[in-house]
């Protein structure tokens, strides 16, 4: 069991800093770890694993917390939650205070007056993307497109839209 | 809704009690809750300053949300506040998604579940969608930096380019033209 632990550890550090564009970019290295090299579960497992850390509320990352509590229980979810956070977490916080310091500074203004642009461009891609994932019905695009409209016109709380959508899945219409 | 930004930083608590609630709210996709919170309801950041955050945790490793987290918690109370908001964002999600696995165990595939989670992701999708075009709004892409963003989004959800290769071609490029439009 502790061996588990120390390879979770271990396998899931090196994820994180190799993680560039969040959890989805690590999936098929960790399904390489998990399923093929270790052989800790199936690969039915795994994904039906994915997909409850998505229906579930908080950062798609808790995929890890299940994987781990799968491989070595409560410790094995600890631990491989934290290993997943640490390193990238500890990079950022440096990096994050280094920035702090440069507040003002022309050459950061110039850094960010060009990493924005493409900020704005990779969000409207993930929008895309997650729409075409998630969207398997003309009604779904429709909830969808509702509930981006009334987010940008209306002063609704987004709960109230996700549970209308959840009400209209339930009913068997999305 | 405060209509006025808050005198002094948040203290720790309280970054662990709003990273909480941003949290448990994030059913598909965590982000649009944070800019909610960040920029709209607690006004900690302005769009801009939200922007160029977010910015930075995409180029550096790890989950965006929980570097944005950290980057925000380090910007008003240091390491004390990183650790806060990095804890409120995932200690309750973690317990969640631990009971739902055990309920998974014990009861199989829960359809209705299914059911509901379907009509739940399209919403979600919906939030994605409307905090990329709120994001648009930023003044920089009223510029031809905006060639940029369009950039990269045809290369990234249209082309399908992985994302660490665009970036190292991408980031330059773009920060290059930014330099050059500031002679």
């Amino acid at each position: 069991m502790s061996g588990a632990l120390a390879q979770l550890a271990v396998d899931f550090s090196l994820l994180s800093l190799f993680a560039v564009g969040g959890v989805i970019t690590v999936l098929p290295e960790m399904h390489r770890s998990v399923v093929e090299v270790h052989g800790w579960m199936s690969g039915a497992e795994f994904a039906q694993l994915f997909a409850l850390a998505q229906a579930s509320p908080g950062p798609n990352i808790l995929v890890v917390s299940l994987i781990g509590w799968k491989v070595a229980g409560l410790a094995g979810a600890a631990v491989a939650t934290a290993a997943v956070c640490a390193p990238s977490s500890i990079l950022t916080y440096a990096v994050s205070q280094i920035w702090q310091r440069f507040r003002g500074a022309r050459w950061r203004k110039t850094l960010e007056d060009g990493l924005v642009p493409l900020t704005v461009g990779l969000m409207l891609a993930g929008g895309y993307l997650i729409t075409l994932a998630a969207d398997h019905s003309a009604l779904a695009f429709i909830v969808t497109a509702a509930t981006a409209g009334v987010v940008l016109t209306t002063r609704i709380h987004p709960l109230w839209l996700l549970a209308a959508g959840g009400l209209l899945g339930l009913t068997g219409w999305v | 809704m405060n209509d006025t930004r808050p005198a002094g930083p948040p203290r720790a608590g309280e970054l662990f009690l709003r990273f909480t609630q941003v949290g448990v709210s994030g059913f598909g996709g965590v982000m649009p809750w944070a800019r909610r919170m960040l920029v709209e309801e607690r006004r900690w950041l302005s769009a801009e300053e939200f922007s160029e955050a977010l910015s930075l945790c995409q180029l550096l490793p790890g989950p965006n949300i929980v570097n944005m987290a950290v980057c925000v918690g380090t910007r008003f109370r240091g390491a004390r506040g990183a650790f806060a908001a990095l804890m409120g964002l995932m200690c309750a999600p973690f317990v969640i998604v631990l009971t739902l696995g055990a309920l998974f165990t014990h009861y199989g595939d829960l359809p209705a579940i299914a059911a509901a989670f379907r009509g739940i992701s399209a919403a979600a999708a919906g939030l994605v969608v409307a905090m990329g075009l709120k994001m648009a709004a930023s003044p920089r892409l009223r510029s031809p930096m905006a060639a940029f963003a369009l950039a990269a989004f045809v290369g990234i959800a249209l082309v399908r380019l992985p994302l660490g290769v665009f970036l190292l071609v991408a980031a330059p490029a773009s920060v290059a033209g930014a330099a050059w439009r500031s002679r």
